[in-house]
């Protein structure tokens, strides 16, 4: 195993998700992080777009959020299979596991079904992207209202405009991400 | 204007060049590649061109420092055999695909997710947009799962793929290579890779792999032959580990 003069291994590079993932990385139910039918349920949906504004049809998304009473714990069963014939379960309908993956539809679209985070300070979804063409992947966040915060308020007004979801009719949160030129959505690194 | 692979060398080896001559000039190493790499053509508009943006790691309460878990309820046993998924047996050379995955500070990650994809034996996905005129296999589907154990190892037996031509430029070819994506104990951890296979005489003529600019660490993204993993009369062994990089305030926290 490579070592560093630090002690540290040295990391395994990214490579890219590349265009076949479709029949092995999505999973029924992958949008459906809330109990189907929950009445505090709400949709967080909106399209990726590339650098000359053109929906990628080829994108998956991840989603990692707080529980409503704001534990970061998570909890198995996302991908819940049958063990007596391999199929899937779908989730059990009760456990948050606060994990969703969505691939993007032939419109670039996509939508997420969840539950309001309850993380401490301003309510966000941590949102990693996936795609043919992206050699490492993208972090960003969905943030569910606008207010004080230690991100946002380092950020310029248009740029910081870009992580804030747009709240519309019936609980429904919308967030384009733009991978590159105008309105490019801010992505993270956490070093 | 079509693209020839002499026309991609020229742009692979340039940045091979201006790497291997910042690095010379004390720059640091850069273990991942960048996400602007012409020569992978569909890098162009999809890759942000502001900086990203740093988050301040040491915040327990970034959200990003935790991440999603999975258990038994996930994986079903037979996940991690890819040749058992059907009637018959799939076409090709068996091989079993093992390693650890492991933090920075070479920490197993235990009970943790790890899935692949691949293409079959003949260098064909299961994927209605592989339009490749290679044969599908009806006893190959090129999916798997499974938990890492106690140690973090995670094994899988699979047939090795075939080489694959893609449209990035004229005669493109990808490597044999095997799709990974891992999860850590936190978010910041996630990777999604690629595993190839020893002495691949590929490897020189591919944007994807050269993407990585750094030698050494393209070098870990290829698997060892591993003849103790062999199994008689029956597969070739291949050991890969996998190592999550992630912010510093992640290894500190004990390793599921
Ligand atoms: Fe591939």
């Amino acid at each position: 195993m490579a070592e560093n003069t630090t002690g540290h291994v040295l990391p395994t590079p990214s490579q890219t998700v590349g265009p076949f993932y479709g029949y092995a990385l999505p999973f029924p139910e992958g949008e459906q992080v809330a109990p189907k039918g929950h009445p505090d349920q709400i949709t967080l949906h909106g399209y990726v777009l590339d650098g000359e504004g053109k929906p990628i049809p080829d994108a998956v998304l991840e989603f990692w959020q707080a529980a409503p009473d704001g534990s970061l714990k998570g909890a198995p069963g996302s991908l819940r299979r049958n063990p007596v014939t391999g199929g899937y379960l779908g989730r059990n309908g009760t456990d948050f596991t606060g994990f969703g993956r969505v691939a993007t539809d032939a419109d670039g679209h996509y939508a997420l079904y969840t539950l309001p985070p309850g993380n401490a300070g301003l309510p966000y979804i941590s949102v990693c992207v996936f795609a043919r063409g992206l050699l490492h992947h993208l972090y960003t966040r969905a943030y569910l209202a606008d207010g004080a915060d230690p991100l946002l308020d380092s950020l310029p007004a248009e740029r910081r405009a870009t992580l804030v979801a747009q709240l519309g009719e019936r609980r429904t949160y919308r967030f384009d991400i733009r991978l590159q030129g105008e309105g490019e959505t801010v992505f993270l690194e956490f070093p | 204007m079509t693209l020839t692979q002499s026309d991609i060398d020229v742009e692979i080896n340039d940045a091979q060049n201006a790497y291997d001559k910042a690095v010379a000039g004390g720059a640091p190493v850069q273990h991942h590649p960048p996400r602007d790499y012409a020569p992978y053509r569909s890098s162009v508009l999809r890759y942000p061109k502001q900086p990203l943006v740093a988050v301040s790691g040491g915040d327990p309460e970034t959200v990003e420092l935790s991440g999603p878990v999975f258990g038994p309820t996930d994986i079903t046993e037979i996940d991690n055999d890819l040749t058992v998924q059907h009637q018959g047996e799939p076409l090709g050379e068996r091989i079993t695909v093992s390693g650890r995955l492991l933090d920075r500070d070479g920490r197993p990650v235990r009970g943790q997710l790890i899935e692949l994809w691949q293409a079959n034996a003949s260098g064909r996905y299961a994927h209605l947009r592989d339009q490749h005129p290679a044969p599908l296999d009806p006893n190959f589907t090129g999916v798997g799962r499974t938990l890492t154990d106690d140690q973090g190892r995670y094994v899988f037996r699979t047939i090795k793929p075939g080489a694959y031509p893609w449209r990035n430029h004229t005669n493109a070819w990808r490597p044999a290579h095997i799709h990974f994506s891992v999860f850590g104990t936190a978010f910041t951890q996630r990777l999604v890779t690629q595993m190839y296979f020893p002495n691949d005489p590929l490897f020189p003529y591919d944007p994807i792999l050269r993407s990585v600019t750094d030698e050494s660490a393209r070098d870990r993204l290829v698997a060892e032959y591993q003849h103790d993993l062999s199994q008689p009369e029956f597969s070739l062994g291949y050991e890969w580990d996998i190592v999550l990089d992630g912010p510093s305030a992640t290894w500190i926290e004990e390793g599921r």
